[in-house]
């Protein structure tokens, strides 16, 4: 592990808001932050960067000026130009002249902003703010680069569009850590954390957390709930038997990746 | 037949902008139909020609048979994204003014609703949010149900559970269209209709909008140096953990790869609904 919390707990008065959360970073890769509305997820990015302290346990990161954070609520400058707003954080970092004009090109080329460098933030979609702002963290080359929720409301080509920008920097060596409520951004990660209530219910790498179930899965079509531990999957349900006895009726099938987080979710529920 | 709803060859302009193009669309009873676009696609204009809330420059709209009116609207219902509640009401508030805005006419309110009917709306977490804006816009039992972006925000096993509550009422005979441009919430739905720039480009279930459409996988033990070498190269890539997905012909990638001096397994395969939706429309 490169950075990350290690058994870390967070409390907002009397409210647990992260409970012995370890979530590690390795150096180059994606790691992904799963879970819905009020999971915990923000507090974990947030604890990450610095910004929030944690009750107990141990946080890892580089310097701040190797960190790059988009919070879940960034947008924009609305009255400068995108332009304007990326040369204002670069001269945060102390960056100007001909190298931060050439780094902020290239980035803003990447995500198909380049025509529109001209334009002011507020005059920007909800995904091209998205997209402006997590060029404006990346603009320092950081070495860590914390996301939250980058494409949360961002319509399939810009998210498209945003996960090549950030493969690529993952690929050049920089740990990216981001938070969705998607599970197809969390498959595709080198490492996910799946998190609810501010306890994570698994983690490791997609393979790794798919292998780890036990139990049979199985699919009918649609009607009454099939069993207690049945969720719709398009017009039909999925079933977990846990036992590894399916009903009779259901179809067995192997279970994807979906399926183990839905499945780990019901476990912490009834926990 | 009628259908619940049927749009001929609508479009609608504002000004010299052309928001939707010619659109046909029918919703049946029992099923889910998908409305995919990209912002700025026409979806919500497309919706509100559908309510009767704008009047088409072309084409027709039916409702149950007939032009939309007061009468049809009180046959729908419709969950914006923004969910439409009054956040410093309680949930009890919320559905008695709804019901009186449809006078009257909503019957006893679920159980999922009536353990929360003291809590203000603002106060609950979003997966309950949207699971009380759903009873209500279900409380006067329309036909036809109008979901902008149902599952927005909310995690795994809540998603499910609402996509519950949507199957329940197609089981009953009701009709949903869903908009929504979460190819993940796309999948769910039984057939799909992509905007893009005002028009209907293509529509099928998600398979069949899939189609032939391809990827190649490239497995490579140094995938870093791989993923450069192709981006320098011009290819589109996307990282899966290792595995680099890439749009274009396979000799070419292939060709790159070698030239780079990259011992690397590469393979077609089909592409999924995100991939085939950015090919459909990335360059538009």
């Amino acid at each position: 592990m490169r950075w990350g919390l290690e058994g870390v707990s967070v409390h907002f008065g009397r409210k647990v808001a992260l409970d012995e959360v370890t979530v590690p970073v390795d150096a180059s890769g994606i790691t992904v932050v799963i879970g819905g509305d009020g999971a915990g997820k923000s507090t974990v990015l947030r604890t990450l960067v610095g910004l929030v302290r944690p009750d107990s346990g141990v946080v890892s990161r580089p310097p701040k000026r190797a960190t790059g954070y988009l919070p879940a609520t960034a947008g924009l400058y609305a009255d400068l130009t995108v332009d304007e707003n990326c040369k204002f954080s670069a001269s945060a970092y102390g960056l100007r002249g001909a190298d931060c004009e050439r780094r902020k090109n290239e980035l803003l080329e990447q995500v198909g902003l380049n025509a529109a460098s001209d334009r002011l933030g507020g005059q920007l979609s909800g995904g091209m703010q998205r997209k402006a702002a997590v060029v404006i963290a990346l603009l320092h080359s950081p070495e860590l680069l914390v996301l939250d929720e980058p494409t949360t409301g961002v319509d399939p080509v810009s998210r498209s569009e945003l996960w090549r920008l950030i493969s690529g920097v993952a690929a050049q060596g920089t740990s990216v850590v981001l938070a969705t409520t998607y599970v197809n951004e969390a498959a595709r990660a080198n490492s996910a954390v799946l998190l609810e209530a501010g306890k994570v219910l698994a983690a490791g790498s997609p393979e790794a957390i798919l292998r780890s179930v036990t139990g049979a899965f199985g699919s009918a079509v649609g009607g009454s709930r099939p069993t207690p531990q049945s969720w719709r999957r398009g017009a039909g349900w999925r079933i977990w038997a846990p036992s590894g006895v399916l009903p009779e009726g259901v179809t067995p099938l192997q279970p994807d990746f979906e399926d183990a987080v839905v499945v780990a979710e019901l476990v912490g529920e009834a926990r | 037949m009628t259908f619940l709803a049927e749009a001929a060859g609508i479009s609608k302009c504002f000004g010299g902008v052309v928001a939707v193009d010619s659109v046909d669309l029918v919703i049946d009873e029992r099923e889910v139909v998908g409305l995919i676009g990209a912002n700025g696609a026409g979806k919500t204009t497309f919706i509100r020609l559908l309510l009767g809330l704008l009047r088409p420059s072309a084409g027709t709209v039916r409702l149950f048979g007939a032009p939309p009116s007061t009468a049809t609207r009180r046959r729908v219902g419709y969950v914006p994204q923004s969910l439409g509640m009054y956040a410093d009401l309680t949930v009890g508030e919320n559905w008695r003014f709804a019901s009186a805005a449809f006078g009257g006419r909503c019957g006893p309110m679920p159980d999922g609703v009536a353990v929360r009917e003291a809590s203000l709306v603002g106060s609950l977490p979003l997966g309950d949010k949207r699971l009380v804006a759903f009873a209500i816009a279900l409380a006067h039992s329309p036909e036809l149900l109008i979901l902008d972006e149902p599952t927005s925000g909310v995690g795994p096993l809540g998603r499910a559970r609402l996509w519950e509550e949507i199957r329940e009422t197609t089981d009953r005979g009701v009709g949903v269209l869903v908009t929504t441009h979460n190819l993940e919430e796309a999948e769910q739905c039984d057939r799909l209709v992509i905007m893009a720039d005002g028009r209907a480009v293509l529509s099928g279930t998600a398979a069949e909008i899939v189609g032939d459409h391809k990827v190649i996988e490239v497995r490579c033990r140094n995938w870093s140096k791989a993923l450069a070498v192709l981006e320098r190269s011009g290819f589109a890539v996307q990282l899966h953990a290792e595995v680099l997905r890439v749009v274009g012909p396979v000799s070419a990638v292939a060709g790159s790869l070698s030239e780079g001096n990259l011992d690397a397994r590469v393979e077609v395969v089909t592409a999924n609904l995100e991939e085939t939706f950015v090919a459909l429309v990335g360059n538009r």
